[in-house]
């Protein structure tokens, strides 16, 4: 990354999709957009009418391509921002934009290590910019997700995600005829949906606390190295 | 004023406080951290100050937590957005620990187990403005929250409240940390907003 400052950006909505009944793929058109890694976040800053503004981060769920950007946006009931993003922006709209954002929870097809992603619900989007830079980039470097939901209905990227080696953990309710009850992810979770530790990993691990804090203990218990293991969280707030 | 985004409202009432640049209000605790969270022995605990001439002065877990506490209640402002006001906190002022301590250095690099560095001038570590925590809410502090003890510069952005804090070393150069060299800030300082490099 260059030393210049980000400025902020005019970016304008040129498209909306729903993912799951609350999530919501938004993708943006930011003239002058100098690209990103996998895995980087940006700034959004709303402004009213009447100067008020906010602003929020959030991970970019694409690979690199041209000016556009595209978030994908939990709608959190309460939220400030995230329910106008979802259902409030209209497609032609804009708001600014300050990016990209983070040096360190990236991956970068150069890097010949296998991957494992752990995603807890929607901590899925960077981790998905990573499958698609992958893919973008012709890499061989083999992948393993397990992405922790907590209903069928919860997944993200389904239909892209089914080419992909994924294992899934169900929270809440699981699919009909799924073998185990639903539950919390476990150590056998880590185990089998990740890779051995003399593969020396590099391990990307994002979503709320108690599922970042689970499985990079799990991680660390079985022998992987602390500094291979890459975590960011989705908390609570932020909506 | 920047762009408007059409028909956004945005949340403000009759209770809005004076936060920080792009900020917003949490009554949670957010967790943030780039890796694990190490798990560290308490008899094998320690703290240590470097000088720029390699001396050293170090606490054991029994020697910090026999000094003198302080309880700094102080707003934290964390570079992801969120800030939280009037968070409650025991134990050692920087000063303490600095006292006695010959330097001529201006820069500090705080040292965290588990590999976390992150520096700050020297001067930002005095005259009350920081402190070696243990305990939040009257309660010790927990590993996610940087437990068994962290470092508190609620002044600045709060990466630079170094979990798991292990050590200080006093530098006569700057030394970017572990962020610092992630594209943030250098400084990071909430009110002039200085998330990012060039910011």
């Amino acid at each position: 990354m260059a030393g210049g400052p980000l400025t902020w950006r005019a970016a304008t909505l040129v498209e909306r999709w729903s993912e799951t009944e609350s999530g919501r793929g938004l993708a943006f058109d930011v003239p002058g957009w100098p690209g990103h890694l996998a895995g980087q976040h940006v700034d959004v800053r709303l402004t009213a009418e009447d100067g008020y503004s906010t602003e929020r981060s959030y991970s970019i769920s694409n690979a690199a391509g041209g000016e556009r950007v595209e978030l994908t946006v939990q709608r959190v009931p309460d939220g400030e921002v995230s329910p106008y993003l979802a259902d409030g922006l209209t497609v032609g709209e804009q708001v600014e934009l300050r990016g990209p954002v983070g040096g360190w929870f990236v991956w970068r097809p150069a890097v010949a290590a296998p991957v494992f992603l752990a995603a807890g619900g929607s901590g899925i989007a960077p981790l998905m910019a990573m499958i698609r830079a992958r893919r973008q980039a012709g890499s061989t470097v083999p992948f393993r997700l397990l992405y922790s939901v907590r209903d069928p209905a919860d997944v993200y990227y389904a239909k892209e995600l089914e080419a992909e080696d994924v294992r899934f953990i169900y929270t809440r309710r699981t699919p009909d005829g799924w073998p185990t009850p639903p539950g919390r992810v476990s150590a056998a979770d880590v185990t089998a949906g990740g890779w051995p530790v003399d593969r020396q990993p590099e391990c990307f691990v994002c979503g709320p606390t108690g599922f970042v804090e689970a499985v990079a203990d799990v991680l660390v218990t079985l022998g992987h190295d602390p500094r291979r293991i890459r975590t960011e969280r989705f908390g609570p707030t932020g909506g | 004023m920047g762009i408007i985004s059409a028909g956004f409202k945005g949340r403000r009432g009759p209770d809005a406080v004076k936060l920080p640049p792009g900020q917003y209000l949490t009554k949670d605790f957010p967790v943030l951290s780039a890796g694990p969270t190490p798990r560290i022995d308490l008899t094998k605990w320690e703290f240590v100050i470097t000088t720029e001439s390699a001396t050293q002065k170090r606490w054991s877990w029994d020697e910090l937590t026999r000094l003198p506490t302080e309880t700094p209640t102080v707003d934290i402002h964390c570079v992801t957005k969120w800030s939280k006001l009037g968070t409650s906190w025991r134990g050692v002022s920087v000063d303490t620990l600095l006292d006695g301590v010959e330097t001529g250095a201006q820069f500090a690099v705080a040292h965290s187990y588990g590999g976390y560095t992150t520096n700050l001038p020297l001067a930002d570590l005095r005259d009350g403005k920081a402190w070696v925590v243990y305990q939040f809410d009257g309660a010790p502090l927990s590993p996610a929250h940087g437990g068994p003890a962290r470092l508190l510069v609620p002044h600045l952005y709060f990466w630079k409240s170094a979990k798991w804090v292990r050590g200080i070393q006093l530098k006569t150069a700057d030394e970017p940390g572990f962020w610092e060299s992630a594209g943030y800030h250098n400084y990071g300082d909430p009110w002039r907003e200085q998330r990012y490099w060039g910011d």
